[in-house]
């Protein structure tokens, strides 16, 4: 890992949505190639929005954001397409194609690595079909590839959707409350399937989540939000129990220990 | 303490309702009249009823052969129109859903296209397509083949319009391109929509179908005015029993297949 090399860089972002909601308010953040950065706050406090941001997903009001030394905010067509092909995003709701098969969602992962017109027609190379059915693997679920999406249950369909991001050959991971819908045991395997791909593949890894606990546990670094300011920044040696207070403003205490 | 708001005098009254039910009836009443609508001619039209349909009661059975021809050649015609008028409706159903296209140029052409083609009655679009074409079956396959562009992009992007948008925003995710979104994240959600409108517009073509030769657009209803014009009303009931059996069957096989899309 190359400690202190910056990959996404966030300077004076700002995001105020068209009903005049603050989603993003003036964020400073340097994330460094390989660091597991958990990013905590109460809902609504600008964690999706900052996320979104990171790939494009949404757009911000002022600011610059730079992937890998690249702007991804003034990116275009195709040039923002390639940015996109490196950062690869996880959901709370897994987002697969519930009709379409498991293999076919994760081939979903590969598009941008295709001109649109050969994959229309299904010629995927057989290396990447052979990625896609080792990808699976690597999640557990080998068996599964020509399962229906909708078979699976929800902690199978995140950890297909890992598979699929995956098939990005990422350098960085975008995570948005991937846990938020599964129960404590599936919890642990996604979060531990992440932990693996920082570990073993050096992907950068920034994922939302509600649990403070779960932050503590994974972490290398632990960023705070609230009301869309950036409130806590700290690396995981440096946190105090009673830090969160000041995120969470001590109103939250089941959240806390969720 | 609960205090119930008082309800306006029009409110309390019902005046709306009351204005309206007045209007209808005005109108009901004033278009009667202006069209001339005379109960009486129907009755006495009874006895004439009476005897064609006595007539139809004694079909006659050596007419069969010749509408089998007829009746395939109707099918066929549904099958072609349906099928050439909902490939292309396919695109502009895509382009015409809000949660696709968020350009309101591009989407008001579009669905302003698509409002104007189906303004345009079938039996219309016929007529206009044998004076085009000629008499035969290929004015029948253009008429359906619009009908059906215009009935299955409605219902089509209707369906798009309450997909998932979370595969969207997947791919979007991942660097694909539009088309590469609408291809692998919106059409697989639509997909049994798509089967079942196209069985359903295949449905109503068949009915449809069987009066388009009616006005020689091809089919089993150029033997139905023809019969009616020779005053031949034992082979017209032949042809009305043959038309009955096509389209209980079309639509039952098409009920059954829609309802395992489900």
């Amino acid at each position: 890992m190359q400690e202190g090399t910056p990959i996404i860089e966030f300077n004076d972002v700002n995001k105020v949505y068209p009903n005049g909601t603050v989603g993003l308010d003036n964020i400073n953040l340097t994330i460094n190639k390989g660091e597991f950065v958990v990013i905590v706050g109460l809902s609504g406090a600008g964690k999706s929005t900052l996320l979104r941001a990171a790939n494009r997903l949404h757009d911000v009001s002022s600011g610059e954001i730079l992937i890998d030394g690249q702007s991804i905010v003034t990116a275009k067509g195709k040039q923002l397409r390639e940015v996109r092909r490196n950062i690869a995003m996880i959901f709370q709701n897994f987002n697969l194609v519930k009709r379409s098969t498991v293999e076919k969602n994760i081939l979903n992962g590969r598009v941008g690595y295709y001109p649109t017109w050969k994959t229309i027609f299904g010629l995927f190379s057989a290396a990447d079909k052979q990625q896609a059915a080792a990808n699976l693997q690597r999640v557990n679920l080998g068996e599964k590839l020509y399962s229906r999406a909708d078979e699976l249950s929800g902690g199978q369909q995140q950890r297909v959707a890992i598979a699929r991001a995956l098939m990005q050959e990422p350098k960085i991971m975008l995570a948005d409350e991937p846990i938020a819908s599964l129960d404590p045991r599936t919890t642990v395997m996604v979060m531990d399937d992440l932990k693996k791909l920082n570990e073993e593949l050096g992907i950068t890894v920034v994922v939302n989540l509600h649990s403070v606990s779960l932050a503590k546990q994974y972490a290398s670094r632990v960023v705070g939000l609230r009301a869309g300011k950036l409130v806590y920044d700290k690396q995981i040696g440096d946190v105090q129990d009673g830090d969160f207070d000041e995120i969470y403003d001590g109103k939250n205490q089941e959240v806390k220990e969720a | 303490m609960n205090t119930i708001p008082k309800k306006s005098f029009a409110q309390k009254w019902h005046i709306k309702a009351l204005v309206w039910t007045a209007i209808v009836l005005a109108l009901f009443i004033a278009s009667c009249a202006m069209t001339g609508v005379d109960v009486g001619a129907f009755l006495t039209g009874f006895n004439q009823f009476m005897q064609i349909f006595y007539e139809m009661l004694k079909p006659d059975w050596s007419y069969v052969p010749f509408t089998i021809k007829p009746i395939i050649q109707t099918i066929q015609m549904a099958l072609i129109g349906t099928l050439v008028g909902s490939i292309i409706a396919v695109p502009f159903a895509v382009l015409a859903a809000r949660n696709i296209v968020t350009n309101t140029v591009i989407r008001g052409t579009i669905r302003f296209i698509l409002n104007l083609v189906r303004t345009l009655p079938d039996l219309m679009l016929a007529a206009v397509f044998v004076a085009v074409v000629g008499i035969g079956p290929m004015a029948g396959v253009l008429t359906l083949a619009i009908f059906s562009f215009g009935m299955i992009s409605k219902l089509f992007y209707e369906a798009i319009e309450t997909i998932d948008m979370g595969p969207i925003e997947a791919l979007t995710a991942a660097g694909a391109t539009k088309t590469q979104v609408v291809w692998f994240a919106v059409l697989p959600q639509v997909y049994n929509h798509f089967l079942s409108y196209f069985l359903y517009t295949f449905e109503i073509n068949v009915r449809a179908s069987t009066i388009l030769g009616y006005l020689g657009a091809g089919g089993i209803g150029e033997l139905l005015q023809r019969s009616l014009g020779q005053f031949r009303y034992d082979r017209t009931a032949i042809v009305v029993i043959g038309t009955f059996i096509v389209v209980v069957v079309v639509d039952t096989l098409s009920n059954q297949l829609r309802e395992r899309l489900q």
